[in-house]
């Protein structure tokens, strides 16, 4: 389990993350939403302890996260960025190795490993030994979740791992990721702009705006009973267009 | 596997494997240095004592053509160089000015003050002279300046220095009450030719000039002592006495044994005839002193493998330390920006003082010969590669460093796994720049007597030899261009397929 207690961070005056209070249980995906500048991302920065808090504690199975225990912490916790974050300089395997190389896992374990999450994310194995700039940027996200999954961590953070790929990959990417998730039982923290995303693969969502928490809850908790109206607004403003287009076509 | 540490070993390597023990062995005690200034005539003399220590059994070794009357003096003061060719015109009207000394015998207690010694003089006083055609001088019968007052027709052309000097042309006029009114400035080397032709009678010359023989000239005694005396010594530290008795004996037979109608010719030979200044000198001690010289004469390659080696060592000394100081700072300038402001500002501050300066403030500190040039070169180096790392790392994309901070590696590891390699091509392209500039300011070396390529170019320049300056230039760019391929391998090896196009640098982490 994850819980923020009491956290907030500020940049200047304004609040990033104000004062805010959050639990995930084991095994649950949770979606933080809400437009540019809420505060989603900070929130993930913080649980990964990529940047310090000003108040508050954050724990993962009931240890506080310090700069201390962060280094080891994030072996605990699987990180995939929008574009990936892979290393140019390294070609595949090392790039999802690299963590277990230099932890100086064996390389029987590390070998099998590699095979394991290949398998998984549906990568052919003789791309490892591609550079990343060699490969698509769906193939890339595959290799970024590899690289978070490879020393299987409890908790996986993704920053809009989607983001950037074109909408047919990303249809199926969403829905192949929605079966690792499932199939692994991790907790997931996934940071997206996309309600329709969030809504595909969250449990829970947590709705955000100006680094407030606005509503937590299903999506149709969220459809059926807005806490405000900033919340039917962001529903509604992802829906019209589509909304708008099935009219025309009729 | 190649691992990133052996990669870093390689590099080390290759400046490691420089002749370092050559600078560091130094002399042994029974080596006796001596030094000569820039120009001609010294370098003959010191040839002349060379040749007079190699008689004692001794090793000898010559600083050749150092930049300058000072840095010989310093040397000689603190010990490095036992001895060199001075005038005490020198001695009394610039270097020990402040004491105010009239006489030779002061001169004698002011250096005796400070642990020198002269010899007696040499017997030629290179001072300013008055000259004309030999032929005209005995047809109008004129032998000192004075008989130039009975020849008011007579046209003069001095060197613009001459002609501006308060001690020149104005003070010589006054002196002799000279009656002639066709007095023109003009380059000293003009006023030659202009002799030749027969456009001009009268110049000024330095006493011992080669081209007084070359052009027939004779000397016009200064017959009312107007010009300061420079009469030549030989100026060595007293504990030569002691140490060498037998080679101050020598030193003090050359007493009187050189008048200036010999130093000029010694003058032409080198000048003129193309000799080299170590012949000439045995020839003159064989000659005079009936000394039995052994000479030993270098070739074009020997001297060209040993201002090599000299230039490679003062080149892979200086540029091998600014690497393995200059990375560390580009590092440490990339982590901690306002001590990187600090760092990169005094690297700048260091690169906007002017080479031959850097140069010459080593002196007191360090000397002269190889040391203080391998400082300053090395303090010349540094800028390039401090910025480019620095640069190197900063421009790394964000999303990477991010990256590698939420797998969990500390932040050595990530350094040393993922910055330096994507910094690699930026930190190469800076010690490149480090290694052409480092090569080409190394010929300056040679101003404060650590040899290399800017030998033969010092040389070239006093003799007017074009081959020999081109015999430094040359090679010296060619060495450039060696070491700036070197480093283009060395990036070929370290950069991986998709940053350098090479199969080899796959594996980093192992």
């Amino acid at each position: 389990m994850l819980e923020l207690i009491q956290v907030s961070k500020h940049y200047g005056d304004t609040a990033a993350l104000a004062l805010t209070n959050l639990r995930i249980p084991e095994g649950e995906t949770l979606v933080l939403i809400g437009p540019s500048g809420c505060g989603k991302s900070t929130l993930l920065r913080l649980i990964a302890g990529l940047i310090q808090p000003d108040s508050g504690t954050i724990t993962l199975e009931g240890m506080t996260l310090t700069p201390d225990n962060i280094l080891t912490a994030r072996q605990r916790m699987g990180y995939v960025i929008q574009d990936g974050g892979l290393f140019p300089h390294l070609n595949i395997r090392d790039n999802v190795t690299v963590m277990a190389c230099y932890l100086r896992r064996e390389s029987a374990w590390i070998d099998a490993r590699l095979a394991e999450l290949a398998q998984l994310v549906r990568l052919p194995s003789d791309l490892m030994h591609r550079y990343p700039s060699e490969l698509s940027g769906g193939q890339r996200q595959r290799v970024s979740l590899m690289r978070a999954l490879m020393l299987d961590p409890e908790v996986l953070l993704l920053d809009e791992p989607l983001g950037a790929l074109d909408p047919m990959i990303r249809y199926e990417l969403q829905r192949e990721l929605r079966g690792i998730f499932a199939r692994l039982g991790k907790t997931v923290v996934m940071v997206t702009h996309d309600i329709a995303e969030a809504a595909f693969f969250g449990h829970t969502l947590v709705l955000m705006r100006d680094g407030h928490i606005i509503q937590t809850g299903t999506f149709k908790s969220l459809a059926r009973t807005p806490a405000e109206a900033f919340v039917e607004q962001f529903i509604n403003a992802q829906r019209d267009p589509m909304e708008q287009l099935a009219r025309v076509l009729k | 596997m190649i691992t990133w540490r052996t990669r870093v070993t390689a590099w080390v390597l290759v400046f490691c494997f420089s002749p370092l023990p050559a600078i560091a062995a130094g002399e042994s005690p029974a080596t006796i240095t001596v030094g000569s200034k820039s120009f001609t005539e010294s370098v003959i003399i010191g040839e002349m004592l060379v040749h007079m220590i190699r008689q004692t059994g001794h090793e000898a070794r010559h600083r050749r053509q150092l930049g300058g009357t000072r840095v010989l003096w310093n040397a000689l003061v603190s010990g490095e160089i036992d001895a060199y060719p001075e005038y005490t015109g020198t001695l009394i009207q610039e270097i020990l000015v402040r004491e105010n000394l009239q006489t030779d015998a002061q001169l004698k207690r002011a250096l005796a003050a400070r642990g020198l010694r002269m010899t007696a003089p040499l017997g030629f006083n290179n001072t300013y002279a008055i000259g004309m055609k030999d032929k005209l001088a005995g047809r109008l019968g004129i032998r000192t300046i004075s008989d130039l007052r009975n020849h008011p027709d007579l046209v003069f052309g001095f060197g613009n220095e001459f002609m501006d000097r308060a001690d020149g042309w104005p003070g010589l006029q006054r002196r002799y009450q000279l009656p002639q009114s066709h007095v023109t400035g003009l380059d000293h080397d003009l006023a030659y030719r202009g002799i030749e032709s027969g456009s001009l009678q009268v110049t000024d010359l330095y006493a011992t000039d080669a081209e007084i023989a070359y052009y027939n000239l004779r000397v016009l005694e200064d017959d009312l002592d107007y010009f300061p005396v420079y009469n030549a010594v030989i100026l060595y530290r007293a504990d030569l006495q002691q140490r060498v008795p037998e080679l101050v004996a020598l030193f003090n037979r050359l007493a009187g044994r050189i008048d200036a109608h010999i130093m000029s010719r010694m003058n032409a030979q080198v000048k003129l005839d193309g000799q080299s200044e170590a012949a000439v000198a045995a020839g003159f001690l064989e000659d005079t002193l009936q000394l039995d010289i052994d000479l030993q004469q270098q070739n074009v390659w020997q001297r060209l493998w040993r201002n090599t080696m000299a230039h490679l060592v003062l080149v892979a000394i200086s540029l091998g330390a600014a690497i393995l100081v200059s990375v560390p700072l580009g590092i440490l300038a990339a982590r901690r920006p306002r001590l990187g402001q600090i760092i990169l500002g005094v690297a700048g501050l260091i690169q906007t003082i002017p080479s031959l300066a850097l140069f010459v403030f080593m002196i007191p500190l360090l000397g002269i010969g190889g040391p203080p040039a391998i400082v300053a070169l090395f303090l010349y180096s540094l800028l390039p590669i401090i910025r480019n790392t620095y640069a190197g790392l900063k421009d790394i994309p964000p999303p990477i460093v991010e990256s590698a901070r939420a797998l969990g590696l500390p932040s050595r590891a990530r350094l040393r796994i993922v910055e330096l390699p994507l910094a690699t091509r930026a930190i190469l392209a800076g010690i490149k720049t480090s290694a052409v500039i480092n090569v080409g300011t190394a010929t300056l070396s040679a101003l404060i007597g650590a040899g290399g390529y800017g030998q033969p170019i010092l040389t070239g320049i006093r003799l007017d030899d074009i081959g020999l300056i081109m015999q430094g230039a040359v090679p010296a760019a060619l060495l450039a261009l060696l070491v700036q391929g070197l480093f283009e391998l060395i990036e070929r090896y370290l950069l991986p397929r998709d940053l350098g196009r090479s199969e080899a640098g796959l594996r980093l982490i192992g």
